[in-house]
This record gives structure tokens, sequence and C-alpha cells, in this order.
């Protein structure tokens, strides 16, 4: 019974971590048909850059992470105006070939900087301790990424649900050049879009440092994990990538747990099983 | 007798009718045209007799064959072809091969793997006549990304007979055709074979008027008028519904 | 993508460019007698392209891009080298068991994949190598594990050709199979069946209308390019008389797929073409840094999406035809 509580609450958070890293992705490929395989380079930019703040500049550990996000942003922001724009109209296999080939140069230019090793974030002295919820006492850390989490849920739905943005938002994704002939400003809300998600996988990659070592191999190793999530919950879709990062997440948690020498046969497995059973989303219709 | 029957089709997305009970039979070489508001159900019909949408009741019927639950691509092998109203082409194979591709479709060989695909000289000089009767020779190496649009819709047209059908399905074959290359198309369908049955869905009143040995009328799904050409331009309800008052006709 | 034999005039009788064979034939002489002392590079250059080949099948003609082919080449390699280590030290057998276990993956993953198309199909050609790779892991009494699978010596080839370690036997093995595959291969996707799969490509619903049934044809091509595939890693096997995880990987399969872009999709000469490219390339830019190669062929990568689609092939033909008007013929 504690084991399944164990698994249960690892996994959540191994999910959320995934879903703030993904959701930026899903709603990229969703938005703008991109398929962005760069995306996890956004994640580590925001891991190595806190680490760096941090660690190397000793700036208190919350000023270190916004200011990580903020700069994910703003460097997300620039690559799409200047660069990834031009790939909206390419073929799949281009988007992917281009992604790869700038996650291959991102990965080179990590280890030029900061060299080969793992990046460590040190966690602030508040963050060390535990939390009582109940009869379980969890690492603090822990409890901090759920909740992050679910903020990040509550406030892309707020944005979503609740915002003009978050109407163009919609209305593009449904229908690009009819929102644009609408007035919506299509460029912005692409720019915009990308950003919030480069800076969101910023945020994953911070919060994710202890689950998924931050190291200049990070976009490559993670990759498929992150497609995993992307394509399980359905391009486009903020709640799909939730409830398939969480299964998943879960998934695989169990399987270390209760299955160790399979290694990853269960994960990938019930992504075939997913994918087949929804190729579109695992909220979708066919 | 019939080459082409359909009996009480009905089809429904819900509480809204798209197809209401319709029935109509072709003989071989005739030629008959559904028109009816936009909203009306023709394409959905049309998919329903290609195999494309599945029925909720009613039957098809080929010859004699049965046909209602066979799948699509059955239905084109016995005879049953449809074109499309956007055309549906490869955009980048040269004209000459795509014909050849359908060709091969038809008489099985198209998953040889061993005989080099010009060798076949039968398959070529077929597809080489086609295009000669259409008018079409100078296309024979072009591809559709280089044709106009015109020209996209008569290999389409090419494509369905390339198939020998029985029955021909066309939807819209003057869709988005500009009136300078709109003479082409209708020089095509003068020339199909006499003895292919023919259905046509077209808003030009003028063609249908011209083309058609009978008219179907369809409106909410339901036949609204079946008759002569001179029959369906003196019914009433049909113009009131369709033609308009004091309109064209 | 033009199909250059559509492009010229329709003539009948024999389409065997024999011509273009006994250059190949020339071309692989010639290049032994020139780099003596590269003999493993090009042997590993000549195998891959084979492998490359074989995803431009699925990838180039079929228009299904892959990142999950090296799965093929992987069971081929195992299956040539348990071949050896088990039932014979023959190299033709062992041939022969590499392609069948290759066809063999790519009809059973094959009859599943090939329902799904775009991004739904690469997230599953990718779940599947990486299944394959965790098996074999799993499996390490059977493979050897992360130690990879060796002990085995293949016989003489014809019984006369010993596999030398300079490997000179080697090379002419691989050269003469890339020949017969390339060969083979050019036959078949210059059949009708070729030319459905590039109907499939281009517009599946145009080739649904004319009654041909998508399925069956993608799945018959599927088990070729793992047939082909699965070639590819046996002779890997056979010439370096090892096998590693590494050969089942997701890295080879996105690699295989960098070389095919490279070289131009959907002719077969651009997989080779871009196999040599990109292993060229790798040979002058790996120092002793591999963050140093990363970066190279990212930017290449990236600069190769914003060429003109088969860029490499258009100024390879353009500089032939300046050497064929050098001796008064046009290309």
């Amino acid at each position: 019974m504690l084991q399944l509580s164990n698994i249960l609450i690892d996994g959540v958070v191994y999910g959320m971590v995934l879903f703030v890293i993904s959701v930026g992705l899903s709603v990229t490929m969703g938005l703008m048909r991109f398929i962005n395989l760069a995306h996890g380079a956004f994640a580590m930019a925001g891991g190595y850059v806190a680490a760096w703040l941090i660690r190397v500049e000793a700036l208190p550990f919350f000023a270190g992470v916004v200011l990580a996000i903020v700069a994910t942003m703003a460097l997300a922001a620039v690559l799409e105006t200047f660069v990834f724009r031009f790939l909206y109209a390419k073929s799949e296999l281009q988007q992917v070939l281009f992604t790869i080939g700038f996650t291959f140069a991102a990965i080179a230019v990590a280890s030029f900087f900061a060299g080969a090793y793992i990046q460590q974030i040190p966690l602030p002295g508040w963050l060390h301790g535990s939390v009582t919820l109940g009869e379980r006492t969890l690492p603090a850390q822990r409890v901090m990424v759920v909740v992050l989490g679910l903020a990040v849920v509550l406030l892309l739905w707020l944005i979503i649900a609740r915002t003009r943005f978050g109407i163009w938002l919609r209305a593009s994704v449904d229908n690009a050049p009819m929102s644009s002939s609408l007035g919506i400003n299509i460029r912005l809300v692409q720019c915009a879009t990308f950003a919030f998600g480069a800076g969101l996988a910023a945020l994953g990659g911070v919060l994710g440092a202890e689950l998924m070592p931050l190291e200049p191999y990070y976009p490559l190793k993670y990759l498929v994990l992150m497609l995993v999530v992307v394509s399980v919950g359905g391009m486009g879709s903020v709640s799909g990538t939730l409830c398939a990062a969480l299964l998943l997440g879960i998934v695989d948690t169990a399987s270390k747990y209760l299955a160790s020498g399979f290694g990853d046969f269960f994960f990938y497995a019930a992504m075939i099983i997913l994918l087949a059973v929804r190729p579109n989303g695992i909220l979708r219709r066919r | 007798m019939s080459i082409l029957r359909v009996e009480h089709l009905s089809k429904a997305y819900g509480g809204l009718k798209v197809t209401d009970d319709v029935s109509f039979t072709l003989k071989p070489g005739e030629r008959l045209a559904i028109i009816g508001p936009n909203g009306a159900g023709k394409t959905t019909l049309v998919s329903q007799i290609a195999g494309a949408l599945q029925s909720d009741g009613g039957r098809i019927f080929m010859a004699d064959d049965n046909v209602t639950s066979w799948p699509g691509y059955r239905r084109v092998g016995h005879g049953l072809v449809r074109t499309f109203q956007i055309s549906k082409l490869a955009p980048d194979i040269p004209v000459l091969d795509q014909l050849a591709l359908a060709i091969h479709q038809r008489d099985g060989s198209i998953g040889n793997m061993w005989r080099h695909k010009n060798s076949y000289g039968a398959v070529l000089d077929e597809a080489l006549a086609i295009l000669r009767d259409l008018g079409l020779s100078r296309a024979a190496q072009r591809t559709p990304s280089e044709m106009a649009y015109g020209d996209q819709r008569l290999v389409e047209v090419a494509l369905a007979l390339a198939l020998k059908p029985r029955v021909l399905l066309l939807d819209e074959p003057m869709a988005g055709v500009p009136k300078s290359e709109a003479q082409l198309i209708l020089d095509a369908l003068e020339r199909l074979p006499a003895d292919l049955a023919v259905v046509i869905i077209e808003h030009d009143m003028e063609l249908v008027f011209r083309f058609a040995h009978r008219i179907l009328v369809l409106a909410n799904g339901a036949v609204l008028a079946d008759g002569a050409p001179a029959e369906i331009r003196g019914n009433e309800v049909v113009r009131a519904v369709y033609l308009g008052k004091g309109g064209q006709a | 993508m033009q199909l250059s034999q559509a492009s010229s005039p329709i003539g009948r009788g024999s389409y065997f460019p024999w011509q273009w064979h006994l250059a190949g034939l020339v071309l692989i002489v010639a290049l032994y007698w020139l780099f003596p002392g590269n003999l493993l590079m090009l042997t590993r250059i000549a195998t891959l392209a084979i492998l490359v080949m074989s995803l431009d099948l699925v990838t180039g003609y079929a228009g299904l891009p892959t990142l999950g082919h090296a799965a093929m080449y992987g069971v081929g390699a195992y299956g040539a080298a348990l071949c050896a280590k088990f039932l014979t030290g023959d190299p033709l057998a062992g041939l022969l068991v590499a392609a069948a276990a290759g066809g063999l993956l790519a009809l059973v993953a094959g009859a599943f994949l090939v329902r799904y198309q775009g991004l739904a199909f690469l997230m599953l050609t990718i779940a599947v190598v990486q299944i394959m790779q965790n098996l074999a892991s799993k499996l390490s009494f059977i493979t050897g594990g992360d130690d990879g699978l060796s002990g085995f010596t293949v016989s003489p080839i014809f019984g006369r050709f010993e596999f030398d370690m300079f490997g000179v036997t080697g090379y002419w093995y691989s050269m003469i199979l890339l020949l017969l595959s390339f060969i083979v291969l050019q036959r078949i996707m210059s059949s009708p069946f070729g030319l459905c799969c590039m109907g499939i490509r281009e517009n599946r619903d145009r080739m649904s209308a004319n009654g041909t049934r998508i399925y069956p044809q993608l799945l018959k091509l599927y088990v070729l390019a793992g047939v082909f595939a699965g070639l590819a890693g046996g002779i890997t096997a056979q010439v370096n008389q090892i096998v590693g995880l590494d050969s089942l990987g997701f890295e080879l399969s996105a690699e295989a797929l960098v070389m095919l872009v490279l070289g131009g999709s959907g002719n077969l000469v651009g997989g080779i073409v871009g196999t040599a490219l990109f292993s060229g390339i790798h040979h002058f830019a790996a120092t002793a840094n591999p963050f140093h190669w990363l970066f190279v062929i990212g930017v290449l990568l990236m600069v190769v999406v914003f060429l003109p689609k088969g860029v490499i092939q258009l100024v390879a033909r353009r500089l032939g035809n300046n050497v064929l008007a050098v001796f008064g013929r046009r290309a």
C-alpha cells in the first residue's frame, strides 16, 4: 500500500515535470504545425542559466529561476522571429531535420560553454526539508513541483479560456488563415506562444533537474519522452498533454518500481497502445 | 436492364437527414444530372454510391450485384468510378504515369515488381490514347502542378476513364474552372463513351440541360423531382425551390 | 520529384542500364586502388549505404519518414552473428539469415505500423526501435548485452576468400553486395510497384480512388526495406565480427535519415551519395572532442533544409554534364 502511494506520488511528480516541459511543444505543434525537436534545448537552456545564476553568480533561488525563464523566453522569441518561422511552411521531414540539426548545435554549444558535467541547481534551505501532508511526509522539493505544475495548469487555463489572447490562440489553432483575415495578428500569436512555451520548458528543466539531470545531451536524451507525451496527448491540446504526461509518468514510475528489469518496455508499450487507439490524441475522437 | 439501381438510400447525422429515401435507376448510356441547392446532399449521395460513406439504410445495385456492403475499392474494380469536386491528383508525378497507375490497377499488374514500368507497351498506348481523346496529348509528360486548373480537371476525368467504368459519377467537373477553359471540359463530356452511364452533379445549368437525358432534383436530402429536362424546366415546385421565381431556365 | 525515366522518350525493350552498373564496378576498383589504407572506412560506407537505400524505400519513395529503421539492421546483424556462432560460419548463409530476420521484423512491426502516417507513424517507429534495443539489452545471454556479441568466426567466402584484418575481403564483399543491392532495388522501384509507392506518397486519396489498396502495398514495401536493412546489418556483423547494442539504436536510425536527406531521397543514388558525404565529413570533422562533430553536422543539417531540394544531385548532375560535354556527349 505504501509502495502504491509512493508510485503514485513519484509518478505524479514525474508527470508534472513532463507536462510543464512538453505543453509548450504541444501547443506549438498544434498552432504552427511545427515539429520542433529542438524544444528540449529550451528546457536545457533554462536549467543551465538558472544553474549558472544561482551557483556562480550567487543569486537567490527564486530570482535565478525567474531570470532564467525570462532569458529563455527572450531567446526563443528572437529565434522564432528570425529562424523558426521560415520552417512553418516546410514539410514534416524538413522540420524534423532542421530542428535535430539545431539540437545538435545546441548540445555542442552547451558543452563548449559549460563543459560536459551535470549542472547542479542548489536548492535553497526552505526546499531541503520535508512537508507533512496528513500521514505522509514528502520531500518539500517534490511538493513544490506538483504545486507549481498545478499553478501552470491554472495559469494556462486562465489565459486560454479567459483572456483575449486565449481566444486569438484558439482561433489560430483552429484556422490560421481565417483568423488572420479576421484581424488577429497571427505572427504575434505565434511568436508569443512559442516564447511562452519555451519559458515553460525552461521552468520544467529547472523543476525536473533532479529527475532529468542537466547535461549537454539533455535535449536529445529526453526528446523521445517529450514527443511521446505530445503525440499521445494530441498536438495542441493542453488537457490532453496533462493527461498523457500524468499517465505516462505513472506508468514509467510504476515499471521502474515493479519491473525494473524491463527498462522502458512498458513505457513504450503503453505509448503504442495509446497511439493505436487514439492516433489523434488521448482526448480526441479519431 | 439497369446498370445502377439505388433503392431507398438514407443517411442521417443525428437528427439531420442528409439523404432521405432516395431512389433512382440508371440504364447503360444514360446521362443523369443531379441538381439542387447547396446543402441538398448531392455530394453525400454520390459518396454513398461510391462507397466512401456508409449509408444508414437502403440498397445499391450495380448491374445485378448488391454492392451495398462493398468497400470503395471493390466497387471501383466492378466499374463504379467517381471524380471529385476538388481534383485529387498527385502533384509531381507526370500525367502519363498517373494514367498508367490507374490502368495497372485495373488490369491487376500494379503489384508487379520486376518489369520496368515503361516496358508495358499496351498500358502506355492506352494511356496515350485516352489523353489524345481528351486533347491532352501535349500534357503527357507534364505534372499537375505545372498545369492549368482546367487541364487538371480533365486529367481527373482521364483517370476515371482509364479505369474503364461502367458507371461514372462526376462531382462538379466544372467546379473552379475559369470560363475560358470551360469549353474543354464540355467537349470532353460530349465525347464520353456512348455506353457509359453517367451521373453528374453540376450547378452550371447550361451544361445540365445540354448534357443530361434525365434530371434528378434534390432538396434537403430528398428527391424533389425526377424526369426529362423539359419536365423539370416546367416544374413549378422545382422552380420555386431551386431555380428561383423568374430565374433562368 | 521528377521521374527521370518517365521524362525520357518512351522506348520499348530492355531496361538494364548496364553502362551505369559497369561504371559502378569501375568506381569500386578505382577506389580500391586509390585508397588502399582506407578500406575499412569504405567498407563501412558501403554497408551503411545499403541501409540508407533501404530507408529510402520507406521514406523517399513512400513518403513515410521513420526514425526506427535501424531495428531491422540490428536484428540482421545479430542474426548473422548468431548464425555464425551456432549454425554455420558460411557468410552467404549468414546473409540469408540476416535478410530473413530483417524482413521478419519488418513484417511483424510493419503490419501494425503501416496503418499510420505522419507523426504517429514516426513516433511508433521510435517506439519499436527502443523496444528492440531494450529487448537486446535484456536478453544479454543471447546478445551479449552491453559487451556486444562476439566470439564467432565467419568462414571464407566460397571457401576461398578469408576475412583478413586489413579488410581487403571485407571491402570487395561489401562493395559487390552494394552494387547488387542497388541493381535489384533500382529494378524493383522502376516497376509499376515502385510507381504505386510514389503515388501513395504523393496522394493517397488518388490511389484509393483508383481502387488501389494502400495497406498491402506499403507492407510489401516495408518488408522489402527490412530485408535489405537486415542484409546490411549482416554484412557489418560478418566484416567486423562483433555486434553491439548501438546497431539497434535510435541514434543510428537518425544518422541514416540524415545521410539520406543529405544525398537526396527518392532515387536510391542519393542514399549512396549521402552516406559517402556524411562519412567523409565525419572523417574530417571528428576530432578528439565529439562535440565539434556534433556542431558541424548540426549546422550542416540546418543548411541542407534551406537548400533547394536535391541540390547535391543537381550540382552533381551539372558537373557530370560538363564532363560529358568534354567528350562531345550530352547526358
